[in-house]
């Protein structure tokens, strides 16, 4: 029993990621009506803004200290942040070492900076044509991002740690009931469930009980009598997309201490994520989440010992045989609306 | 002639000038010179050329034709790759069962995803196929590894039992051959500083790729490639005129699966080994990325966007910044280093980066590739020579009809 449990716990942070890139994914598909094959992308520019902030806090000069030598009896030189002369060094640290939780303040704007860039700049110019045209091009898009990632930062992965305080493990069979050690997860995963969770309230909240969110909710059902009442859809459409690329990129600033940061890292998660997509529904958020949170368990479960004897090889492919079987069995996915890209 | 009308029958003569005369033609500069970088005349080059080219015209039989986007077909190129060192492991070294085999089983298993994926259209189709492949790729990765090799491929080895060919002579490793003529035999010709290298690899997939092209125009041209275009322009009005199109799509599905499984099995044949990464998703995008960059739905357009990708895949990524400097070495230092600096990011291991750029700008202006950009420069340059010729008068009067 505890191993299923384990086992389960130990979905929830892929299934969380899973679940925040579909949700940006369909909210695009749902407002603009477009298949964008560069979200991964964003997820991995999420990443890098972790990478980028942390590198900036440690941004140094340095500064010759008296009271050391080094081998030769010179006195040490050693490298001193700037951010310990202007905060000084106990405050400093701190602030270094929660860089990644911090630069969810700076991937929300650069985020949503990115998305209407992108909206306005490129994707505008693709709504009436074939969805074929709009995967290729942001496709091509999603090659571009990435090998500009690849040039500033190298091919190798990025180690992004997280704060110390968050480091080690959660012991959850203690309290749930079982034997000490017997359920572990750590920290910082339960934490990214957490904020996944976070996440994906705001957005749900946000389209729910305010007046924008409205607007575009009766603008995803039909954008031309929102557009005859008067309103500039386009708009806010436009901030849609900023918004859908800010929730991708905060799962990428997130996950970056769970997967040191590299710059395929989008293309590996997009395949999923459409994957997710489609079986949640196209267009449909609630059925994104779910669909991201189910797969990633379900890709859990399948990996443990006794089902991998039973059938070789299930861990690696359930979560495509899955969205094979809903594809062919219920078109419009768990929780998409009938008739949406049924064909 | 052979059956084909006028214009196409020159069309695949001058491909066939074009190919068995390409250790010329890629090989312009001569040796030794500053730009011998850009010849692409050696042999392991110009078989991408003429392999990937296959792949290229099979992948245009579906997607351009009946407008099905397949982000799954490297799939197929990786089933006949390794069907294709099976029987090079088990039968013979000669490449002509191993290329057979390799196209009869890429063509089984396209029957079966084909008849999956095609239930469904659009976009679900392509991620349909995409889980296809991306289920393939993990599974030769992990569980098949008896039969795939898994992360380290397959090799033929000294002692795979080879029921036909005779035993080797001790420690002589196994080559690829057709009837004795080893795959890797090539003849050198030197004409003053020039060196051109025939080789017997690149002649065999070259005459493979002429059949195949040949083989495409015929389809292009038949009823049935009339009815894949039909499928593409409105499936909806074809199944009220009382046509079932899924006969047709999956037939073309299949013909472009067998048409990868050919390139995967000529793949085998040249450089006899295997691996999994062949049937990365990745792998199925750079088809896709060669179609549309050529001219998706033309009949030349999947070579020459083969040959241009595998072209700066070999040649721009060779560029290092050395290279540059020497090139703008006329130019004042610091305009120099300033040319080479914004340069840089676009060559040697930056290639993609110029690859995306480019194929971006085909897709949002260019959406017919390279053949409608040649066409519309060839409309240009006509149009001028004929208003150049005619009266003003009937120039003017042009733009009121």
């Amino acid at each position: 029993m505890e191993v299923y449990i384990q086992q389960m716990v130990n979905g929830l942070d892929k299934g969380s990621a899973y679940a925040l890139i579909a949700l940006g994914l369909t909210l695009i598909f749902g407002t603009l009506g477009v298949v964008n094959f560069a979200h991964g992308a964003l997820f991995m520019i999420g990443a890098f803004c972790a990478v980028t902030l942390s590198r900036i806090l440690t941004f140094s000069h340095e500064v010759v200290d008296e009271t050391r030598t080094d081998f030769l009896g010179n006195p040490l030189k050693v490298d001193v942040p700037y951010i310990y002369d202007i905060f000084g060094e106990a405050t400093g640290s701190v602030i270094i070492d929660w860089a990644v939780p911090l630069s969810i303040l700076f991937a929300i704007p650069v985020m949503i900076a990115i998305g209407v860039i992108m909206e306005r700049g490129l994707i505008r110019h693709f709504y009436k044509r074939a969805h074929a045209d709009q995967i290729l091009v942001t496709f091509g898009l999603a090659i571009v991002l990435q090998e500009i990632i690849k040039y500033f930062y190298g091919a190798n992965p990025i180690q992004t740690p997280m704060p110390d305080a968050f480091e080690g493990v959660f012991d959850i069979g203690a309290i749930i009931g079982f034997g000490t050690g017997e359920i572990l997860y750590p920290y910082w995963r339960l934490i990214y469930f957490g904020f996944a969770m976070v996440i994906v309230a705001a957005v749900f909240a946000f389209l729910q009980f305010t007046t924008f969110g409205m607007v575009v909710r009766a603008g995803m059902a039909d954008r031309e009598t929102v557009g005859l009442l008067g309103i500039d859809i386009d708009k806010r459409f436009t901030l849609m997309f900023g918004i859908a690329a800010a929730v991708a990129g905060l799962a990428g600033v997130m996950y970056a201490p769970i997967v040191s940061p590299n710059y395929h890292m989008g293309m590996d998660f997009l395949v999923l994520s459409f994957v997710v997509v489609v079986v949640g529904g196209m267009g449909s958020l609630p059925g994104a989440v779910l669909a991201g949170f189910l797969l990633g368990i379900l890709e859990s479960l399948a990996s443990l010992q006794e089902v991998v004897a039973l059938v070789p090889g299930i861990n690696q492919v359930i979560i495509y045989l899955v969205a094979i079987i809903i594809l062919l069995t219920r078109p419009r996915g768990l929780m998409g609306r009938k008739g949406v890209m049924e064909d | 002639m052979l059956g084909l009308n006028k214009k196409d029958f020159l069309l695949l003569l001058i491909v066939t000038m074009l190919t068995m005369l390409a250790p010329f033609v890629l090989n312009p500069f001569p040796e030794g010179s500053a730009l011998a970088q850009f010849n692409a005349g050696y042999p392991d080059l110009m078989q991408r050329f003429v392999i990937f080219g296959i792949f290229a015209i099979g992948f245009n039989i579906l997607f351009g034709l009946t407008g099905y986007l397949s982000f799954g077909h490297a799939a197929f190129l990786g089933v006949g790759s390794y069907a294709a060192i099976w029987m090079m492991k088990l039968l013979t070294m000669n490449v002509i069962p191993a290329i057979i085999v390799a196209v009869v089983v890429a063509g089984l298993f396209s029957v079966v995803v084909g008849f999956i994926s095609l239930r469904r259209s659009g976009i679900y189709f392509s991620i349909l196929t995409l889980a296809f492949a991306m289920m393939s790729y993990q599974l030769a990765y992990s569980v098949l590894t008896p039969i795939t090799g898994g992360e380290t491929g397959l090799q033929p080895k000294v002692n795979d039992p080879r029921l036909l060919d005779s035993a080797l002579v001790d420690g002589a490793t196994p080559t690829a051959n057709l009837f004795g003529l080893s795959m890797r035999s090539s003849y050198e010709l030197e004409i003053g500083s020039w060196l051109f290298t025939f080789n017997a690899g690149y002649y065999v997939a070259a005459v493979v790729m002429l059949l195949s092209f040949y083989l495409a125009i015929r389809i292009f041209r038949s009823p049935f490639g009339m009815m894949l275009r039909a499928v593409k322009s409105n499936q909806n009005r074809m199944k009220y005129t009382g046509l079932n199109p899924k006969p047709y799509t999956l037939a073309a599905f299949v013909i472009s699966g067998m048409y990868a499984g050919l390139a995967g099995g000529l793949m085998v044949a040249m450089d006899s080994q295997v691996g999994p990464e062949r049937m990365f998703w990745t792998a199925s995008g750079e088809v896709v990325l060669m179609t549309i960059l050529g001219g998706v739905g033309t009949l030349i357009g999947p070579v020459l966007g083969a040959g241009a990708i595998k072209y700066m895949e070999n040649i721009i990524s060779k560029i290092n910044t050395e290279i540059l400097h020497s090139w703008f070495s006329f130019l004042p230092d610091g305009l120099e280093d300033l040319i080479v600096n914004l340069t840089y990011p676009f060559i040697g291991k930056g290639w993609h980066l110029t690859l995306g750029i480019v194929f971006m700008l085909v897709v949002i202006f260019l959406p017919g590739g390279l053949v409608e950009g040649a066409q519309r420069i060839a409309g240009l340059i006509r149009r001028k020579d004929k208003s150049g010729g005619m009266p003003p008068a009937s120039a003017k009067a042009e733009p009121a009809e």
